[in-house]
């Protein structure tokens, strides 16, 4: 059994990685949900059955070329802790992090490939890409799973597609998404109207992580709805335009931001990086909401030196399981506080405050 | 009006949602809304709430009051109202005539056009012509272009000979 937490990549390479447009999109990820054809849906099989398709479809998803020097696993394995990780990285779903007997996870070397085993369906594929490329996403699952689809007998009916667990993913079983960080929408207080608008457009917008969950700093999940009707590359345009046209508010909204209220915004910038950097206590959520500041500011270039990425480590390093995997003993919650403001005010020790340009003549720019 | 969703307050939060050319509809009391996270755009979306309240409905009444079981699986409708998740891939034969409402609220089309895996791939695309041929074999009769049908009729005897029964996969 391979470690997970030798497996993972570093906090700090995961931040390096580049991608386009990736100052406001975090990161893509395309994903795909198929059944086999003969066993019943993860949900209502026994566990049994659960198991026998694990140990069907676990050994066709680790002998695809992509998966080489893989990390898989059943997930009654995996610690609370370092299931906890996964979801803290994306890897998987907090439903996914709730199973055991039964379920498994198949992870490649360089985390662009995650393949759930008995989540919501006996399989949710997805290939994920840092900044906006939900293209390369796409044809990277695509091509994977074809080739599963030729060791596995799929769910699949002329009509309806391939079938699925949940009425919602029936048909391309897609899931087309995007995380954001829209902190100038948000300032502008015109995030809501934004929503209101995607949702308008049969998209969703979500929290950090996914379904149900609140967008901690500034950070928006976009996603497709419909799966039936469609075909995939039409899904994955149709995202990919409003997307450009939510990066382009995003831009606008910093730059209008900056020019009629640069007061607001170097106040709150200023404001997070004095907290962050003396603060001895400070909780997961108040980190993150801080650091989206932070990182505004970095975007615009308050703080010359800092590297967006240092930021990125610490949106990860600082959540509650990735802080508790560097100590042995379990902490608290209030240990926890203490702890997290240690790191942030070490790792940005060498961050200078905030530079405020004096205001231009109003002729510029 | 009333609440749609427990049917006993009155309803204040009124929601419209315009997918393509279909319009949903969704009226809730003030503490729905809230407990459904209405007042929280960034956990919203109206499809959300739609899936949860009208499919099982739609399935009890297309079953008429009579409990369906799905006979590979065994799955209920009762079943169906509390996970909101089907049983097995059978469970979409089981329960067509409810779903079917369903699916129409909650996506673009209710036929699938994508990707399809490749065994089914040729198949499927023979049946697609299969489909045209024969309409345009019915507009040449109806125009009395016996040529052109004769013609149109020798390709289709072709086609579903090549692909032996088709028929399984052309609906």
């Amino acid at each position: 059994m391979k470690d997970l937490h030798e497996f993972l990549i570093s906090p700090a390479e995961t931040a390096r990685r580049h991608g386009p447009h990736d100052r406001i999109v975090m990161s893509s990820r395309v994903r795909l949900a198929r059944n086999l054809r003969d066993s019943s849906f993860p949900g209502w099989a026994k566990k049994p059955e659960r198991v026998k398709i694990l140990e069907a479809i676990r050994p066709a998803v680790e002998s695809l070329p992509e998966m080489k020097d893989c990390f898989s696993e059943a997930m009654d394995n995996l610690g609370a802790l370092d299931k906890q990780i996964l979801v803290e990285r994306h890897l998987i779903s907090r439903e996914h992090a709730a199973k055991s007997a039964g379920s498994g996870l198949v992870l490649n070397r360089e985390e662009t490939f995650s393949v759930m085993i008995n989540e919501e369906d006996h399989l949710r594929m997805q290939a994920l890409r840092p900044g906006l490329q939900l293209k390369q996403a796409w044809n990277a699952i695509d091509h994977f799973d074809s080739e599963l689809e030729k060791k596995l007998d799929y769910a699949f009916d002329g009509d309806l597609g391939y079938l699925t667990a949940c009425p919602t993913n029936l048909g391309t079983g897609i899931r087309v998404s995007a995380m954001l960080h829209l902190p100038g929408l948000v300032l502008a207080e015109q995030i809501n109207p934004i929503i209101q608008s995607v949702n308008k457009l049969g998209l969703a917008v979500r929290g950090l992580y996914g379904e149900g969950t609140e967008a901690l700093g500034n950070v928006f999940q976009v996603s497709n709805q419909m799966t039936l009707g469609e075909n995939e590359p039409m899904i994955v345009e149709r995202l990919e335009k409003v997307l450009s046209q939510i990066i382009e508010h995003e831009e606008n909204a910093r730059q209008t931001l900056l020019e009629k209220k640069p007061k607001t915004v170097y106040n709150h910038i200023g404001r997070a990086y004095g907290i962050l950097a003396n603060a001895h206590s400070i909780s997961s959520k108040e980190t993150m909401n801080l650091l989206s500041l932070l990182r505004l500011g970095v975007d615009i270039t308050l703080f010359p030196g800092a590297d967006r990425a240092l930021v990125d480590e610490l949106f990860l390093t600082t959540q509650p399981a990735h802080l508790q995997k560097q100590y042995s003993d379990k902490l608290t919650a209030e240990e926890r506080d203490l702890i997290r403001a240690d790191m942030v005010r070490e790792r940005l020790k060498n961050v200078s405050r905030p530079v405020i340009k004096p205001s231009p003549p109003s002729t510029a720019n | 009006m009333q609440c749609s969703i427990c049917k006993e307050k009155p309803a204040t939060v009124h929601l419209t949602q315009i997918v393509g050319d279909k319009m949903q509809k969704l009226d809730l009391c003030e503490e729905c809304a809230k407990a459904k996270g209405v007042n929280d755009p960034a956990g919203f979306a109206l499809a959300d709430l739609m899936l949860g309240l009208g499919a099982s409905q739609e399935i009890e009444q297309a079953a008429g009051g009579t409990e369906v079981k799905c006979p590979r699986c065994g799955f209920t409708q009762a079943d169906f109202k509390k996970s909101g998740r089907l049983g097995c891939s059978d469970c979409y034969k089981t329960f067509a005539e409810g779903l079917g409402g369903l699916l129409k609220t909650m996506h673009k089309g209710t036929r699938h056009i994508g990707k399809a895996p490749e065994a089914l791939r040729g198949a499927r695309d023979n049946a697609d012509k299969l489909k045209t041929l024969q309409k345009k074999l019915a507009k040449a009769i109806e125009g009395e272009n016996f040529e052109e049908a004769a013609q149109l009729r020798d390709e289709i005897k072709q086609l579903s000979e090549r692909s032996g029964s088709p028929k399984n996969l052309a609906r």
